[in-house]
């Protein structure tokens, strides 16, 4: 069995790095929101317009920043990362 | 209204029966091999695969429980849509493309590529089909109780019906099928529960915050503040969200869709798509509780019956009359078939991809057998699953989905990260690790408030020996809780996947630094290639 090509494993690496990076700050949002329900149930009712809480704002921002950080990796993934990709490949 | 025979309903249903099974004809007549079967010859788009994702993910527990809950509780229900949605950027950052380049049917594949396959394998496929019989018993017994409110069926009927026309899609179209039925499941989904957001929000000049406002003005402001039932304590909430966030990342149906698309590229676009439907239908399901709030009013959703899960169709009555109301009934129905096919697909997977052909055949079985053992195992699925539905008829099984999803995150999602990223896991980490993942936190489940307290409280009062049973039954349960409690072997905890996932992820982690394996160390070198590259290519100078 071939050791590892060297670039391979840098770019493995890059991947799993960003990839970690990515799941931390998806898991710290989603955590920060379900902690606040938690343990701060007051603030979260904080009424900041007619109609609108904190935590209706909060809990549709983390929908939002889902999809934010998915665009981010895609869209990182479909240019740096595929062309690496296809470096290797060759 | 519920529990009549809804004619509207029923039309609309049969519709979409003709319809599916056509495709399934369709399909039928291509699926000639086992990468037909279970992974639709390779040849869906990521697009396609997004919405088809997106359809396996929006069950009829998401779309009726959570605009039910929404409507009855107002805000507490995005805890929930938000736990549920997380999931899928985990599956994009770590899952999606290695699966699809390791591996070949099922996720198991990946976690035995460089370890002994049959130990593995065996191990693995106790823990998806834990996932695979959970989530069926859920999704049966909860089909058999709405088809009943929905359409005035009998529940027996109502579960021989999902069972024979999902058997039919799995057994003649396999993958093909399942999929293409997600793929118009979802979008009649998301296209009918948009609309009937629109209605609702012309109602309140296309501002959601009006909406809001008058749920607050008609219920108190309550409704847009966390309450007191969903998420008790701090431990609890943390527990229930690595469920609901890595649970997601180990559904051996989600998994199994991966292998649908061409390459890993496919692989990334199709969950980038599934995110965005499945965030946008939560957004939508809350507007339509709301909807329900307001335009219904909770007293009315209440007396439907089926605890809330009335409240999407009734709006749907409300605003639009009875035609939409059976349109939307049909979609719910369809929503629990399209489910249920998937899960079935995934379970014969695991029992004739992993356990025949790779354990008992040892790797080395005929084309046409595979075929032939893969309809068997789907046969066999099918018919367990009417049987469990009828078994479990009356049961509460709300506590299933959770179950579901604690085994996930802890007995598959473990086992799967670590063979990819971790270069001395061996092949008892991945048995040990699985083992605990699965039993364990069936164990702790029993062992917890669920079991003790919220079913077998009831019953222990109900057997008691107290003469007025009426005045007396709730102060028998709260006896019985408080005998529990104070036992030396009862778990606090709802979930228990905070205990069990990272007892799953330690276990594997000591197990193998205790026992190395030199061979699955040294193929670590070609699960990283592989998971970045994917099948050898001719031309590589290997």
């Amino acid at each position: 069995m071939a050791h590892t090509d060297p670039r391979l494993h840098a770019l493995a690496a890059r991947r799993w790095r960003i990839a970690i990076w990515l799941s931390i700050f998806m898991l710290v949002a989603y955590y920060a929101f379900i902690l606040l329900v938690a343990f701060d149930k007051p603030l979260l009712g904080t009424v900041l317009a007619e109609g609108l809480t904190l935590g209706i704002l909060l809990g549709a921002l983390v929908i939002v920043f889902a999809w934010i950080l998915t665009l981010i990796y895609v869209g990182w993934a479909n240019s740096s990362y595929d062309r690496d990709l296809a470096q290797l490949r060759r | 209204m519920g529990g009549e025979t809804n004619i509207e309903a029923i039309i609309f249903f049969f519709l979409f029966v003709s319809f599916t099974l056509g495709v399934t004809y369709w399909a039928a007549r291509r699926t000639k091999t086992a990468e037909h079967f279970y992974a639709a010859g390779r040849s869906i788009t990521g697009f396609q695969n997004g919405l088809a994702l997106a359809g396996d993910y929006m069950s009829a527990a998401s779309f009726l429980g959570i605009a039910g809950l929404v409507a009855l509780n107002g805000f507490d229900g995005l805890i929930y849509s938000t736990g549920w949605l997380v999931g899928w950027p985990i599956i994009l950052f770590l899952i999606a493309e290695p699966l699809r380049n390791l591996g070949k049917y099922t996720f198991t594949d990946v976690v035995a590529y460089r370890l002994q396959q049959k130990p593995v394998r065996l191990a693995s496929s106790i823990g998806t089909m834990a996932v695979v019989l959970t989530y069926l018993i859920a999704q049966m017994v909860g089909s058999g109780t709405l088809i009943k409110l929905l359409f005035g069926l009998d529940y027996t009927v109502a579960v021989i019906i999902v069972g024979a026309v999902m058997m039919t899609y799995v057994l003649f179209g396999g993958m093909i099928a399942t999929t293409w039925v997600q793929v118009i499941k979802a979008c009649l989904l998301l296209g009918g529960a948009s609309i009937m957001a629109l209605i609702v929000l012309s109602k309140f000049g296309f501002n959601p915050l009006n909406l809001f406002a008058k749920a607050a003005e008609m219920n108190g402001q309550r409704v847009l503040e966390p309450g007191t039932k969903v998420v008790t304590g701090a431990w609890d909430a943390v527990s229930l969200g690595l469920a609901l966030m890595f649970g997601t990342a180990g559904l051996p149906h989600v998994l199994m869709r991966f292998y649908t698309v061409p390459d890993a590229k496919a692989a990334r676009v199709s969950v980038m798509w599934a995110t965005i439907w499945i965030g946008s239908f939560y957004l939508i399901t809350f507007i339509l509780g709301f909807g329900a709030m307001v335009l219904v009013g909770q007293q009315e959703i209440l007396a439907v019956g089926g605890g809330g899960n009335m409240a999407a169709p009734i709006l749907a009555q409300v605003i639009a009359g009875n035609i939409f109301f059976g349109f939307i009934c049909a979609v719910a129905f369809a929503t629990i078939l399209a489910v249920v096919a998937g899960l079935t697909l995934a379970g014969a997977g695991a029992l004739s991809h992993d356990l025949w052909v790779n354990v008992i055949r040892g790797g080395h079985a005929p084309e046409r057998e595979q075929l032939v053992v893969a309809r068997l195992s789907s046969v066999i699925l099918g018919v367990g699953a009417v049987i469990l539905g009828i078994v479990f008829q009356g049961q509460n099984v709300a506590y299933m989905v959770g179950l579901t999803f604690s085994i996930a995150a802890s007995a598959n999602f473990p086992a799967l990260i670590m063979s990819v990223f971790w270069r001395r896991f061996t092949t008892w980490g991945a048995v040990s690790s699985i083992m605990f993942g699965t039993f364990g936190t069936l164990l702790l489940i029993y062992l917890g408030p669920t079991i003790q307290i919220d079913l077998l409280g009831p019953k222990a009062a109900a057997a008691g020996s107290a003469p007025d049973v009426v005045a007396s039954a709730q102060a028998a349960i709260e006896a019985h809780a408080a005998h529990v409690t104070s036992q030396w072997w009862y778990f606090p905890l709802k979930n228990p996947c905070l205990f069990t996932m990272t007892g799953s992820f330690l276990i594997g982690i000591i197990v193998s630094l205790l026992a190395p394996e030199r061979a699955a160390e040294d193929g670590f070198a070609e699960v990283e290639r592989r998971a970045l590259l994917g099948e050898p290519t001719p031309t590589a100078a290997e």
